[in-house]
């Protein structure tokens, strides 16, 4: 069986700009696979080439083992950054909208999370409602591959667990899924990686693998401010964290010798989060 | 009390009530994360810190107006002006000697990654650039409350990590920063955290506090909780959270340690809880 959608050697130039080299990308049905990268990475281009809406400079794309169409496009549900809803109709309008394009039975009760906001002006309704719409919207008619550009942005913890929620239950009913997000706690949501830099996938696979060895310094102090100041002055890559901070990449001995006497400065080595280890990949891509 | 701040502070825009008795203290030298979703009373309550809004009761603590630096939710910079053009218009706005001005700027700018934008017109900038401009803008002046909207949503991870080198560096040289986050790996680089939901404090306080604070255990499970159960359960890393009072009896039942995130997620379902009980008494 094929995979539901597979990008093989892509490349995408506009002029003489690279947006996306030579990559290669597959989803699979059942599982959710998160694609992660810094602004300009090339993945609204990616998305835009696997959803048909530009083509490939060279290589090949497929869906549902063909190129692109309208046919595939029925076969799709795809929920943009802005949600691609109608302000000024409800969400019952926008539903039966969603239902004719598709050509799917009219007058199909609205799921239940979505049911109390039926007579409501999408406009006037909280962004965490209108990305649920968006969501029953994109699901409604039972699509085999689902691709989401940033899920669940300025949603509060509890929605965005819930949003989450709807995305694995179309994993488990055997939807697959290609996600972007810019938040790497929710890429631990995801079976499956793809990180790309410059137009190039740096690196592939489970969080764990990506991460695999690379390691942080913690560094706790008296005073965390003039801990900071000292690794700045040293040319350390320092960030904040609670009342520490972390150095990733660097191992203590060197931490140590950059806070030198420093009252109260102690160091321990930990494990590398995805985002520093995301940190590491994009610098040496780029 | 030290610091800046709000205590009992409430809003009401008509009948509204946008935020309901909400104490949020700031600290000099450290950064206070506002963290909660989309309509939850972060703006309105940063903008009563500010200054731009006035509280409906309660009281603010805060420094005289040109001590404050302020980043509304839309940026507040100038898309026809280049980025130092746009720096410099701010040291003039507020007197700021005008070498030390720039020297300050170049430094920010270089440290952020916009040295090679200098003389971009702002409005050509990507959303992440656009930001930390933004952002060194509201700080240029060594303000002695930094109040920060939202700096990082949307931003991707690069221009966010360049966001934060400056939010430290502003708290490293003395000062209080508030900022509005949805990102609760945000608010866990932050000293104190204030949870904000429908205008309430969920929690408050640093955040392993507010872990240490949550009641009951965690349980983790493979599959999804029939019945009852459900609404005390959620999703998180592949697998299922459900919400106990006790530790169960049930053999291998496997607790897990919550983070941040588990302790605000059990907040938010214990309110929901709370409400559907009030509504169905």
């Amino acid at each position: 069986m094929s995979p539901l959608a597979e990008a093989s050697n892509v490349t995408k130039t506009f002029g003489g700009f690279t947006a996306v080299k030579d990559v290669n990308l597959r989803v699979e049905p059942g599982e959710i696979v998160g694609l992660l990268g810094a602004n300009g990475a090339g993945k609204t281009t990616l998305i835009k080439m696997l959803l048909g809406l530009t083509r490939a400079t060279s290589g090949s794309v497929a869906l549902f083992g063909q190129p692109p169409s309208r046919q595939t496009r029925s076969r799709l549900g795809y929920v943009p950054q802005g949600l691609g809803l109608y302000d000024d109709l409800t969400t019952a309008e926008n539903m039966a909208f969603t239902a004719k394009v598709f050509n799917e039975a009219k007058n199909v009760p609205l799921p239940e999370e979505i049911a109390r906001y039926a007579g409501d002006l999408i406009g006037s309704m909280s962004l965490g409602a209108q990305r649920r719409v968006a969501f029953a919207q994109a699901l409604s008619h039972q699509p085999d591959l689902l691709i989401l550009d940033e899920p669940t942005s300025g949603v509060d913890p509890l929605g965005r667990a819930r949003l989450w929620e709807t995305i694995a239950d179309a994993a488990d009913a055997g939807a697959g899924v290609l996600v972007t997000t810019h938040y790497m706690e929710e890429a631990g949501e995801c079976g499956r990686l793809v990180i790309m830099a410059d137009g190039v996938v740096v690196a592939a696979g489970t969080a764990s693998d990506i991460i695999g060895s690379s390691q942080a310094t913690v560094v706790e102090a008296d005073s965390w401010a003039a801990a900071f100041s000292r690794c700045e002055a040293a040319g350390l890559a320092v960030a904040l964290a609670g009342r520490g901070l972390r150095v990733p990449g660097v191992d203590p001995a060197k931490v140590r010798l950059a806070l030198g006497d420093l009252p109260g400065a102690r160091v321990r080595q930990v494990p590398a989060t995805l985002e520093e280890r995301f940190f590491e990949l994009v610098d040496a891509g780029g | 009390m030290t610091g800046w701040g709000t205590q009992d502070l409430t809003v009401r825009y008509g009948k509204k009530t946008a935020l309901a008795k909400v104490t949020l203290q700031a600290q000099a030298g450290q950064v206070t994360a506002v963290v909660g979703g989309d309509g939850a009373g972060k703006t309105t309550l940063l903008r009563c810190l500010a200054g731009t809004l006035a509280p409906t009761t309660g009281t603010v603590r805060k420094p005289a107006k040109q001590r404050i630096g302020y980043l509304p939710s839309s940026s507040g910079i100038y898309p026809d002006l280049t980025v130092l053009e746009n720096l410099d218009f701010r040291a003039t706005s507020y007197k700021l000697p005008r070498q030390a001005a720039r020297a300050r700027a170049e430094e920010y700018l270089d440290r952020a990654g916009l040295a090679d934008a200098k003389n971009r017109l702002a409005g050509q900038l990507s959303g992440g650039m656009r930001q930390k401009l933004a952002v060194i803008a509201a700080m240029l002046h060594q303000p002695d409350l930094l109040v920060l909207d939202e700096p990082t949503t949307g931003v991707d991870p690069v221009s966010r990590s360049g966001l934060w080198w400056l939010i430290a560096r502003a708290a490293a040289d003395g000062c209080a920063v508030v900022l509005a986050t949805t990102y609760l790996d945000e608010a866990e680089r932050c000293a104190t955290v204030l949870v904000l939901d429908a205008g309430t404090a969920l929690a408050a306080g640093p955040s392993d506090e507010i872990v240490a604070a949550m009641p009951g255990v965690l349980c983790r499970v493979a599959d999804k909780p029939a019945g009852e159960a459900a609404r005390r359960a959620w999703r998180r890393g592949g697998r299922w959270r459900v919400w106990l009072e006790r530790p169960p009896d049930t053999p291998g039942a496997e607790l897990v340690t919550p983070d941040l995130q588990d302790a605000v997620t059990v907040a938010a379902i214990a309110r929901e809880i709370t409400m559907t009980e009030e509504v169905a008494a």
